[in-house]
């Protein structure tokens, strides 16, 4: 694709109506060559379909309220009045997991982009511009990537203190580097194209060569870094707040509750840990699915190793 | 050997700009934190006079950039200084909890490895069967278990329900390792002790902590494993080995797994971050007392020299895991030289 001559850089126009016919088109035609990934793309689609619906129509899941202390007895086992059961506060666990689902995937979605858009652009005049900034710069974000990101995220959050936009930032921090190096080296690549060349060679400025020609085909593997790194977000958000730097008390959220649970484990209170858990498990393995599969459609070279 | 010696230097230095860059990051982000260790430590009524007393002690008055310089100094003295909460050596508590983390994360490599690498070798030969997208189901599923939670349950079913493992600590109350122990390794010390039952209460202990972080990080080495064979099943050797009647079996996993691991064994570094943030919440699950409990400790309490001191050990951990990594690189590949 990108070897051929051709007169306007390849993906730069992208229009939503026919985007979604020739999505259609492909759904169709392409089941018979993709076969098990197709599947997991639209599992990983349902799932995440699912828990939005979750977070916009609370109310049409539970009648309780995730902060009502009077819901039903004190830790209660799952019966029919709660089907999960209630808390050592007496709140209903279910209507706890509902209105977590709003908190957790707010804050993976916010952090996934504000990295993206942290990330994205320095990568791109980091690839672009070359030189001692892009050595820099490259330097830093490497040693960030190997480090492991949870520490970051910790020293983060705990200098920032509780609140949704503190743990938001916690999260994104780590993320910066993944979507630089992936777009750095993109970049890099795209930079030496027949296209890229050619726009030059009528004199187009820097500009605009990296927003009309580079940008555009750098985009396609973003998303499918941006689904995988919101899957990985979702598990640093739940991490934080289960150790206790994530979010004011208040707020439901799935990683606290773990928290919560953890100290009556020893009894045997088995409902209170085990549903937020499955909820993250399900919420980061709808993202992970629908990353893979879209991978495997957009470009499937991308995840092979 | 004396190529290999220079590259050894050569990539220990390299870590240098790496330690230098986390520990500048941490330290700024350390210093403008809201609360300090002095607050931290007196509680909210000491009187203002006694705060800055002690503020004048451990330095935190001076200017963030003075600090800063004062502390590299006392770093290029190969000193990671005094704690500002307890009277004590950095080194000292860093020391004491460095062999629980290292022993964790090494037998949930273990573990990790032990599912991974079989699941991903018979996923890639049978290709594109029901076997095979079960076990990258498992490989999506484990990977997306929360660390943690995976810790829960387990604790739940073998620890409260079955009553099999215990579920906190590195030995139970009457097994008091540290007594005879010298190295903080309790499997060493208790072998080299020949103490069998204190042996059996350690790995006992060790157990769920490791299947814990095990399980979630084989996800990751059952895609790996199952990549590269599918690459190297492709190849002419494999083609080969099957025209001249080897059977299939040998073929897959003694021809081609051995060279499908090469590529999996460079992935071993940048996997072993994410061991180390597991093992974190996996310390904080089991009260595992590691060098992550010691890190939330200490970020509570504030204690900056303490913090700072775990930041560096856990880079050069890093580190020094690549660099093992690359080495064995090179001793199973022989086409790799230094």
């Amino acid at each position: 694709m990108s070897g051929q001559p051709s007169r306007r850089a390849p993906a730069a126009r992208f229009s939503p109506s026919s985007g979604l016919a020739s999505l259609l088109g492909w759904f169709s035609s392409s089941r018979r060559k993709y076969g098990g990934e197709l599947w997991i793309l639209t599992a990983g689609a349902l799932i995440i379909a699912l828990i939005v619906v979750m977070t916009v129509f609370p109310r049409a899941f539970t009648r309780y309220s995730p902060v009502d202390q009077d819901a039903g007895g004190q830790m209660t086992p799952p019966s029919r009045a709660h089907i999960m059961g209630t808390d050592n506060l007496s709140r209903d666990v279910w209507a706890r997991v509902v209105y977590g689902a709003q908190t957790i995937l707010g804050v993976a979605l916010a952090a996934a982009l504000v990295s993206a858009l942290i990330g994205i652009p320095l990568g791109l005049l980091s690839g672009f511009a070359g030189g001692i900034f892009d050595r820099v710069l490259s330097l830093i974000m490497d040693s960030m990537y190997s480090f492991p990101g949870l520490i970051l995220a910790i020293a983060f959050a705990a200098m920032l203190g509780p609140g949704v936009i503190n743990i938001t930032l916690a999260v994104a921090v780590v993320y910066i580097p993944t979507y630089f190096r992936l777009v750095r080296g993109q970049t890099l690549s795209i930079k030496e194209e027949v296209y890229v060349e050619a726009a030059r060679a009528i004199g187009a400025r820097r500009s605009t060569i990296l927003g009309r020609y580079v940008f555009p085909n750098v985009i396609a593997t973003v998303v499918v870094i941006l689904s995988l790194n919101i899957a990985d977000a979702i598990m640093t958000e739940a991490a934080l707040s289960y150790i206790g730097l994530g979010l004011p008390a208040g707020i439901p959220d799935w990683g606290m509750d773990l928290s919560m649970g953890k100290k009556f484990l020893p009894s045997g209170v088995w409902w209170m840990i085990t549903f937020p858990g499955l909820m993250i498990m399900l919420l980061a393995l709808g993202f992970t699915m629908l990353g893979e599969g879209l991978a495997e459609v957009l470009n499937p070279r991308l995840l092979e190793r | 050997m004396r190529h290999l010696l220079s590259y050894i230097v050569t990539r220990l230095l390299l870590a240098v700009p790496m330690i230098f860059i986390m520990l500048t990051l941490i330290f700024v982000v350390l210093r403008i934190m809201p609360g300090d260790p002095v607050s931290a430590m007196l509680g909210g009524h000491a009187p203002q006079k006694v705060i800055d007393q002690k503020k004048l002690e451990l330095g935190l008055n001076k200017p963030i950039a003075v600090q800063y310089v004062r502390y590299l100094g006392q770093l290029l003295r190969f000193d990671l200084g005094e704690s500002m909460i307890f009277k004590q050596k950095v080194s000292q508590p860093i020391i004491e909890k460095l062999p629980a983390t290292i022993e964790l994360t090494l037998f949930g490599l273990l573990v990790s490895l032990a599912i991974g690498i079989p699941l991903g070798a018979y996923a890639a030969q049978r290709r594109r069967t029901g076997r095979d997208y079960a076990a990258r189901l498992y490989a999506n599923v484990a990977y997306c278990i929360p660390v943690f939670w995976m810790g829960l349950m387990l604790q739940l079913v073998f620890g409260v329900w079955l009553g099999w493992f215990p579920i906190a600590g590195r030995t139970g109350a009457r097994v008091d390792v540290s007594a005879f122990g010298r190295t903080g390794f309790y499997i060493i010390d208790t072998l080299r002790a020949g103490k069998v039952a204190a042996f059996a209460d350690v790995m006992w202990h060790l157990a769920l902590p490791a299947i814990t972080l095990g399980v979630v990080l084989s996800g990751i080495f059952v895609r790996l494993t199952r990549a590269n064979m599918l690459d190297v099943l492709k190849s002419d050797y494999i083609l080969a080995a099957r025209a001249r009647g080897i059977p299939e079996r040998r073929v897959v996993y003694s021809h081609g797994l051995r060279n499908a691991l090469i590529p999996v064994v460079t992935m071993l570094g940048l996997q072993f971050s994410l061991l180390l943030a597991g093992a974190i919440l996996t310390e904080s699950t089991f009260s595992w007392p590691g060098m992550g409990r010691l890190l939330l400790e200490r970020i509570y309490l504030r204690d900056y020299p303490v913090i700072q001191g775990v930041i560096i050990v856990y880079t050069l951990f890093v580190s020094v895991v690549s660099l093992l990594v690359d080495l064995l690189y090179a001793a199973i590949d022989p086409r790799v030289k230094y």
